[in-house]
């Protein structure tokens, strides 16, 4: 009974991590139209995120491994449920991954600006495409005994939707203090500026988002119950507004603290009012996958345990480190003068 | 058609075409590495040169590898639902751990190599090279001992409706495991050398940078020669493993119809899968079969009439599959061996007809490798897990003609322009030479 527990409590940290992590990098890629007037401004823009997209987009594939090494059935039926949705994301995905591999490779303005495209269209798709997802899964799905009952145009309500654009405004500001944080001069400048513009536009989504929840899903039937857990969704707040305060004062570093901090609590919010529940089911609560009907074995949870906490804290060493090493800002000498750069 | 065919299309193309950059990958990271410690160990520039343009290449294909992978993790749940939730208790568990031990370590150091040239040391950078070619040595550790489950179920038992792991060490040890990783990577190791020998004939033909591409040549002879060797002898092994645990499709890999006692190997074969019989059996080495099965000459084979006609996979393409791949791995084995002798002791630059032929033989062990892959999964059929689970009953129940068919549609359109991009910067870069 415990390890469905400490399962579902890495499965809802592996996705936090992911979308913290990720949400700069999509941020960044949504943004770079704004940010970037010119071709070098762009560069610098995909050289920050250069050298640690691909290590983040692998926590989506730890957490889509992860729901399928400890909650076989929750995997298949949210990943054959949402078919279209996945595939959108998948080829979103797929096409920001070569984008910023290819983009440099080939002098011409056309190649070049076709990848833009393709960087923006691969960010922002996907940010809305999780927000939906989640909007869903925290909603429920309608399903029963006789399977899924819902569609693609069914996953487009209006909380759906309103989750979308959450994620979207999230990862927007979060990658405009990402930009903040590792680029100098006008672009830095112009950086900040977005950052600072968006914000109460994220405000005002996260506002709604947090009212809306209350109609629209039981999230808040574990707060209710168990009232401590407001911890998790008051901090997020404080977090947010943590924001602003920081930008306002030029700390940069702590407003992009502040923003990861938002996005691993806002997730927070959400999963904690979903336990024991990965998809509740809209129809009949009888029929929601919860952490016990659609887990792994108690031996095969015990050896994913083990080799979770050997690794993870491995992988999150070495991640620090690589940080570390690249954690000055890109200038746009750094990028014009190396070959290996994007 | 249905959502099962449909599904199986679409298995099918994703996973080819994941699998035509994974093996250049395996083989190259470890070239790569190789060259940048010759050049940090004697200092010399040309190898600086090499790692830098091979690394280029390198990089060009990484991409289309990584992100092609993630469709295949996302597809078992996608497309194939209820074999995810009937094996997902033990085959969800080395996808998860190969994502958590080997493609973490994968990414982020190719993130420090590529970026990293002025921001650590010579050592520290070399050491990031060595960990992305381990760690996805390893990724594909985990992925083939899941599809060696697949090939022979072991470690499980079947309770609460599905199969249920009950012993690790038995999964991680699965010899149909362990020897598929061996074999795969061996033959991404040969896809890498011909690649590097094919592109270095290339120049040699043009005579641009003789001493350069000479001397990528023989790195790639020398890697392609052990290789193929090696290739051979896990082939070996995994066909006996193949007539061990899955008797049904070592008879249909060699068209044995009935079950006898020391049997030969034909050279020739035109198998009637409507007749149960082969129409021409031709040129027999005597006891042969036996002994690359069980290694005894008078061992018993079973012929595929043994098995009931539903439970026998399509004879003719696995076949037909496995001979092609023998025969192109000998075509490998001789030239790669000749490549070897002539960039040592020979003027190979002055071989044109040889480098023509090194240069057209790029697309060789890639082909052999996807015919391999034929034999394993077709040759598996109608089997998802072999003796556990048909494929007909692993295929989602809630997805529909239409939305197969649009993925479909979709995959074969986003991959296929991926593809003729990736090939064409490959060529581009390729052609252009290293930096002088």
């Amino acid at each position: 009974m415990e390890y469905q527990i400490i399962w579902f409590v890495l499965w809802g940290v592996l996705w936090a991590v992911y979308f913290m992590l990720d949400g700069f990098v999509l941020g960044t890629g949504m943004l770079h139209y704004l940010l970037g007037k010119s071709e070098d401004d762009k560069r610098v823009l995909i050289n920050t995120i250069g050298p640690v997209w691909d290590g983040n987009e692998v926590w989506l594939v730890t957490a889509g491994g992860a729901t399928f090494a400890a909650f076989p059935t929750t995997y298949a039926l949210m990943f054959s449920y949402l078919y279209t949705a996945l595939l959108l994301l998948l080829f979103a995905l797929i096409i920001r991954g070569v984008s910023f591999e290819f983009r440099g490779k080939v002098e011409g303005q056309g190649w070049k600006k076709g990848w833009d495209a393709a960087i923006f269209l691969g960010s922002f798709l996907p940010a809305l495409l999780f927000g939906v997802a989640f909007g869903n899964i925290f909603a429920g799905l309608p399903m029963d005994a006789s399977g899924y009952h819902g569609s693609l145009i069914g996953l487009l309500n209006p909380y759906g939707l309103l989750t979308g654009v959450l994620f979207v405004m999230l990862f927007a500001v979060h990658g405009s203090l990402y930009a903040a944080v590792k680029t100098r001069g006008d672009l830095q400048v112009r950086a900040v500026a977005m950052a600072k513009r968006l914000w109460p536009v994220l405000l005002l989504v996260a506002v709604a988002f947090l009212g809306y929840t209350n109609f629209a899903t039981k999230l808040y039937g574990n707060y209710i119950s168990h009232p401590v857990l407001l911890l998790v969704p008051a901090l997020a707040v404080a977090a947010l507004l943590g924001i602003r305060v920081f930008a306002a004062k030029e700390k940069l570093l702590a407003a992009f603290t502040a923003s990861s901090l938002t996005i691993l609590l806002v997730v927070g919010t959400g999963v904690t009012g979903l336990f024991p529940n990965l998809i509740p089911s809209n129809l009949d609560p009888v029929y929601s996958l919860t952490i016990f009907n659609s887990s792994s074995s108690q031996y095969t949870l015990k050896i994913m345990t083990v080799v979770a906490f050997i690794f993870v804290p491995i992988v999150i060493a070495y991640k620090i480190w690589v940080y570390r090493i690249f954690r000055a800002p890109v200038t746009i000498e750094d990028v014009t003068k190396s070959n290996e750069a994007y | 058609m249905d959502v099962l065919t449909l599904s199986r299309l679409q298995f099918a193309v994703t996973s080819i075409f994941h699998f035509i950059f994974v093996p250049l990958t395996l083989g190259l990271s470890i070239l790569t590495a190789y060259m940048e410690t010759r050049y940090v160990m004697t200092g010399d520039a040309t190898y600086l040169r090499m790692t830098k343009f091979w690394g280029k290449l390198f990089l060009i294909n990484f991409a289309l590898g990584v992100v092609t992978g993630i469709t295949m993790e996302f597809q078992f749940g996608m497309n194939w639902a209820e074999y995810s939730k009937y094996v997902g208790d033990i085959f969800g568990a080395p996808l998860a751990i190969e994502a958590t031990v080997a493609f973490f370590l994968e990414s982020v150091f190719i993130g420090l190599w590529i970026f990293g040239w002025d921001k650590v040391s010579k050592k520290v950078h070399l050491l990031s090279i060595w960990l992305v070619a381990f760690a996805t040595n390893l990724s594909a550790l985990w992925i083939l001992l899941a599809n060696g489950w697949m090939q022979h179920p072991v470690g499980y038992v079947l309770r609460n409706g599905r199969a249920e792991m009950v012993d690790f060490m038995a999964l991680i040890t699965n010899p149909s495991g362990v020897l598929k990783f061996v074999h795969t990577v061996l033959s991404g190791y040969m896809v890498a050398s011909f690649f590097v020998m094919g592109i270095a004939a290339y120049h040699l033909l043009k005579r641009n940078q003789i001493d350069f591409f000479k001397r990528s040549f023989k790195i790639g002879a020398t890697f392609g020669v052990v290789s193929s060797l090696l290739v051979f002898l896990s082939g070996d092994y995994s066909s006996a493993i193949v007539a061990e645990t899955q008797p049904v499709k070592f008879a249909a890999m060699e068209s044995i119809w009935e079950t006898k006692q020391g049997v030969g190997l034909n050279l020739l074969i035109i198998p009637n899968e409507k007749g149960e019989c082969n129409e021409v059996e031709r040129f027999c080495v005597p006891n042969m079969l036996s002994m690359l099965a069980f290694h005894a000459p008078n061992a018993e084979i079973k012929g595929l009439k043994d098995f009931p006609r539903d439970l026998r996979p399509p004879v003719t393409p696995t076949f037909l599959s496995f001979r092609a791949m023998v025969g192109l791995g000998m075509f490998m084995l001789l030239t790669s061996l000749l490549g070897f002798v002539l960039s040592r002791w020979g003027k190979l630059e002055d071989r044109t007809l040889f480098l023509k032929i090194m240069l057209f033989a790029i697309p060789v062990p890639y082909l052999a490798a996807q015919l391999g892959w034929i034999v394993a999964e077709v040759g598996r059929q109608p089997w998802i897990v072999y003796g556990v689970m048909k494929t007909s009953d692993a295929v989602s129940r809630s997805i529909s003609v239409a939305q197969v068919v649009g993925s479909l549609a979709g995959f074969t359109l986003l991959y296929g322009g991926l593809g003729v991009i990736d090939i064409y910067l490959l060529a581009k870069v390729a052609k252009k030479g290293p930096e002088i």
